[in-house]
């Protein structure tokens, strides 16, 4: 039943060996001593602090919403980090291995890096920051901010949640892993038949690619379900569809994206593994096998996905402009209608990414079209931002910035996505890092958004807001990074330049390829600019104590909540009345209003048993990858076992009474009434009362007796 | 439409909703499984894309086609037992409804019964195919028919240890919210599994037969 193994396999070990330790390896090898010694002092500091407790009792147990979304945060910014390592570590060896006269060190002929550990690198970038960065950034804040934005206490499914959670934990841990155990897969992120056949790759590379990205696949299909149901199911009375914020709309239709083509991916990836562990002969160039199959059933997934990472960060956009153009939203009903044309037209797109399959003219005319069908909904939504901001007061605070780029960064990577939407041109720069450019320039959109999000709702989830001077010299950074790294590629990629270059022969793309490699200098210091953001802003942080409206302006329900936001998000339930609740209750004078009485409300407990499980899946894909039969049944039985002894115990949760509730409120105003109202925007301050839609007539409700608060601003 | 969509008279508003509890758990846990649900015939739809695009002639290698190893009349006994414990599960949810829990228990057993019939069924079908050297090494097509069924057979499989716990709770607990939840979702489940069978029946079994 089983294939027979090129290589050396025993029982009890799979494939594992001493010689799969890259322990010659000097790039790996300091790093592996660098992460090992980092490791200890961590755990050092953790138990010299006594933190094992808070840890486990706070963090590693825990179903609440908002901690389980830091985590997933916390997950992306590392695995961005990592994944930004390896972007660096392309340009350098791009811009050293140029020409037959350039230098090779470390084995390799030419620059730094052989083909082989190259062509790792490349492929863990685009896996890590697609599936590592980017999905577990976006799926911690909607796990965040959904559930408060809609005036929910948690997600429908907390547990299912924190599951979620732990399996992407585990899958990051699986690719970090192949780093200094065995080797990742050399075919690229998306994978290319015959190649990862067993025949051809006959390592654990391409094992761990299909074993992480089926976690991640499981992790996120699982935080689909959770967060569609709390959309459908868990609004506040009053919260009615029309009512809903543009990033829950967005949610929506992401995660309905997420629900529905995931599934694809993980037949493909499952097809690929019987081909490599059953010997079956899906995808092999003899015994029928359809090579292109699995490229059409990968991007059946993979341009969904694409969508499902950029609709998020188009509704975090639809959040952060009005807050700082003091407008509602312009277009609210078509920016609903848009994010679900693009969720829609997702699904006919997908061939696009293989004009040059061969499928002949009338199929490639379908896709073409149906390509260019998006740049429909996406125009009509850059239009509705610009016409947000229009006459509107702006603030050019640092979310605005990262908003405000991560719109022009649209226009950038959308029109050269309509140029490649036309077969004719894909025809002439199919695998060219003109391609490459155009997909930096759209995921650089997300990583916009995300930042403009970081800056943006943090002081809703850690009650202080990021320094604004070191939040906009990263920004700046950045966008000179961008701007340096992916305009010379847009024109290397016109010159001819292919993807994927471990030794780039045309001496004439040299200075193109310094000045990328200078971008990614520019990049490095934006990173450490990000660090210096996070240590003077916890310095600062009492400086910077925020409100419940950390910005004064904003305008959906989560900004009524406390920040940071208790554990129960929302003591009373809030009964939703308009469409941008906040912004209204303020009009009206009502932001400051009080529940008159707290009534008993009951909450999930922690669980370790998510933990458990998520350890035992990162086992299970260990133990595949290498092939430990033993460890693998093992695994998956435990799994099994643990998820039947949960269903026979249950989770009761617990109860908080109206009195300790109460306590609880009093204190949290207390606090509130000290810190509200302290931003003062970018030179023009604010002024009580606050502005409203197209004018200042919150003076006109007077003296405002209901907002105390915000007196003397 | 206005600036705030449909908002209520100031005046009028309600801000605070004291006794809101929130949502039904069971219809709530429902739809997630519905939603789950919808996922998983995904995973078919696309299995039967490939088994679609891997069943022309070449697919098969100069090997044995579905019309030379599908016996169809042999596989309806399998669909007749699969629709039987989708029936005996219905009888047991009726029984339910009456809150009769040792109905419920037998309807429970009955489906079980029938599922491991099933499920023999089938892995005596794949021995036999082995024996003739039809295994998913043999050629893409194979593999493509072997993988779809016995996908589906991996349903059935985890379904079947479902049952079993259910037997176990309901046993002990009887009906709770948890146990009735889990009920109604395992019996989405088990007809689900039933449909997809009518597709791999009719376009694996019968289709193959006749091409």
């Amino acid at each position: 039943m089983l294939v027979q193994l090129p290589g050396g396999w025993n029982p009890l070990l799979g494939r594992l060996a001493l010689d799969q330790i890259p322990y010659d390896n000097p790039i790996l090898a300091p790093l592996f001593v660098a992460v090992v010694v980092g490791t200890i002092l961590l755990f050092g500091l953790i138990t010299y602090y006594r933190k094992w407790g808070y840890l486990w009792k706070e963090w590693l147990t825990t179903v609440d919403h908002k901690k389980l979304g830091v985590m997933y945060i916390i997950i992306g910014l590392v695995m961005l980090f990592r994944g930004f390592i390896d972007g660096l570590m392309i340009r350098t060896q791009q811009v050293w291995a140029n020409g037959p006269h350039s230098s090779g060190v470390f084995g390799a002929l030419h620059g730094y890096l052989t083909p082989f550990h190259f062509g790792q690198v490349y492929s863990a970038h685009g896996l890590i920051m697609i599936l590592l960065a980017a999905t577990p950034l976006l799926v911690g804040f909607m796990n965040i901010i959904v559930p408060i934005q809609i005036g929910a206490r948690d997600m429908a499914y907390p547990y299912l949640n924190a599951l979620g959670l732990w399996i992407t934990a585990a899958a990051a841990v699986l690719i970090m892993i192949s780093l200094f155990v065995g080797d990742f897969a050399h075919n690229g992120w998306f994978g290319y038949a015959p190649i990862f056949e067993l025949q051809y790759s006959p390592g654990v590379g391409v094992d761990y690619w299909i074993w992480t990205l089926q976690l991640t696949a499981l992790g996120t299909t699982l935080g689909g379900i959770n967060l569609l149901v709390t959309i459908i199911k868990m609004r506040a009375p009053g919260m009615t569809w029309f009512r809903l914020p543009i990033f829950v709309w967005t949610s929506l239709s992401a995660n309905i994206i997420a629900l529905t083509s995931f599934p694809a991916l993980q037949v493909a990836l499952g097809l690929v593994a019987a081909d490599r562990y059953l010997g079956s002969h899906f995808f092999t160039a003899g015994f029928g096998g359809n090579l292109m199959l699995y490229t059409n059933l990968f991007w059946i997934w993979g341009h969904p996905e694409v969508y499902f990472v950029i609709l998020p960060a188009f509704g975090m956009m639809s959040e952060i402009f009005p807050t700082f153009s003091e407008k509602p939203l312009f277009g609210y009903v078509t920016m609903v209608a848009a994010s679900f044309a693009i969720a829609g037209v997702s699904w006919m797109v997908w061939l696009h990414h293989f004009f040059t399959m061969g499928a002949g003219p009338q199929v490639n005319s379908f896709f073409s079209v149906a390509t260019m069908l998006v740049g429909i909904p996406t125009g009509v939504k850059v239009f509705n931002w610009a016409f947000t901001m229009y006459r509107g007061r702006i603030t050019y605070s640092a979310a605005m910035l990262w908003a405000i780029g991560a719109l022009f960064m649209l226009l950038v990577g959308g029109m050269t996505g309509m140029m490649l939407a036309i077969p004719a041109i894909n025809y002439m720069v199919h695998n060219s890092v003109f391609v490459i450019a155009h997909f930096h320039s759209m995921l650089l959109v997300i990583v916009y958004a995300i930042f403009g999000s970081v800056i943006f709702w943090f002081p809703k989830v850690f009650g202080f807001r990021l320094d604004e001077y070191w939040a906009k010299v990263m920004f700046w950074l950045f966008t000179a990074g961008s701007a340096l790294v992916f305009v010379p590629m847009y024109m290397l990629g016109f010159m001819g330049m292919t993807r994927r270059l471990d030794y780039v022969f045309n001496p004439a793309w040299h200075p193109y390829l310094e000045v990328m490699e200078v971008g990614i200098a520019v990049y490095c210091l934006s990173v450490l600019a990000f660090v210096v953001l996070l240590y003077v802003s916890i310095r600062d942080r009492v400086k910077n104590r925020a409100g419940a409206d950390a910005w004064g302006t904003a305008r959906s329900l989560e900004w009524l909540a406390h920040s940071p936001v208790p554990f129960y998000n929302f003591a009373v339930t809030p009964h939703v009345n308009a469409r941008d609740e906040l912004a209204w209750r303020r009009e009206h004078g009502m932001d400051a209003l009080e529940p008159e009485r707290y009534v008993d409300i009951h909450m999930p407990s922690n669980t370790g048993m998510a933990l458990y499980i998520g350890a035992l899946t990162f086992v299970l894909g260990f133990g595949l990858t290498w092939r430990i039969w033993w460890l693998s049944l093992l695994s998956l039985a435990a799994i099994i076992l643990l998820m039947i002894i949960r269903s026979f115990r249950g989770d009761d949760g617990y109860i908080i009474t109206g009195a300790e509730l109460e306590r609880m409120e009093k204190e949290a105003l207390r606090n509130r009434a000290q810190a509200d109202g302290k931003y003062v925007s970018g030179g023009r301050g604010q002024v009580a009362g606050t502005a409203i839609a197209y004018g200042r007539n919150g003076a006109s409700m007077g003296g405002d007796p209901f907002n105390s608060s915000r007196d003397g601003i | 439409m206005s600036a705030h969509g449909n908002a209520v008279d100031p005046k009028k508003a309600v801000l605070w909703d004291t006794e809101y509890h929130g949502h039904d758990v069971i219809s709530t846990r429902s739809l997630g499984f519905f939603l789950y649900l919808l996922s998983d015939g995904m995973i078919f739809a696309t299995l039967f894309a490939a088994y679609g695009v891997l069943s022309y002639s070449h697919n098969y290698f100069g090997g044995p086609t579905p019309s030379q190893f599908v016996h169809p009349w042999y596989t309806f006994t399998q669909t007749v037992s699969l629709f039987l414990s989708v029936l005996a599960y219905g009888m047991g949810m009726a029984a339910m409804k009456n809150r009769n829990r040792g109905g419920l228990i037998s309807g429970l057993l009955g489906a079980l019964v029938l599922g491991v019939v099933f499920l023999a069924l089938d892995v005596h079908d794949m021995a036999v195919l082995a024996g003739q050297g039809i295994t998913v090494a043999t050629s893409a097509g194979a593999s493509a028919f072997i993988v779809l069924t016995q996908v589906h057979a991996a349903h059935i499989f985890f379904g079947l240890i479902w049952i079993l716990v259910m037997i176990a709770q309901v046993s002990s607990r009887g009906f709770t919210t948890d146990t009735v939840g889990r009920l109604l979702s395992l019996r989405m489940f088990w007809h689900l599994q039933a449909i997809i069978w009518v597709f791999v029946y009719v376009f694996v079994y019968l289709w193959g037969y006749m091409s």
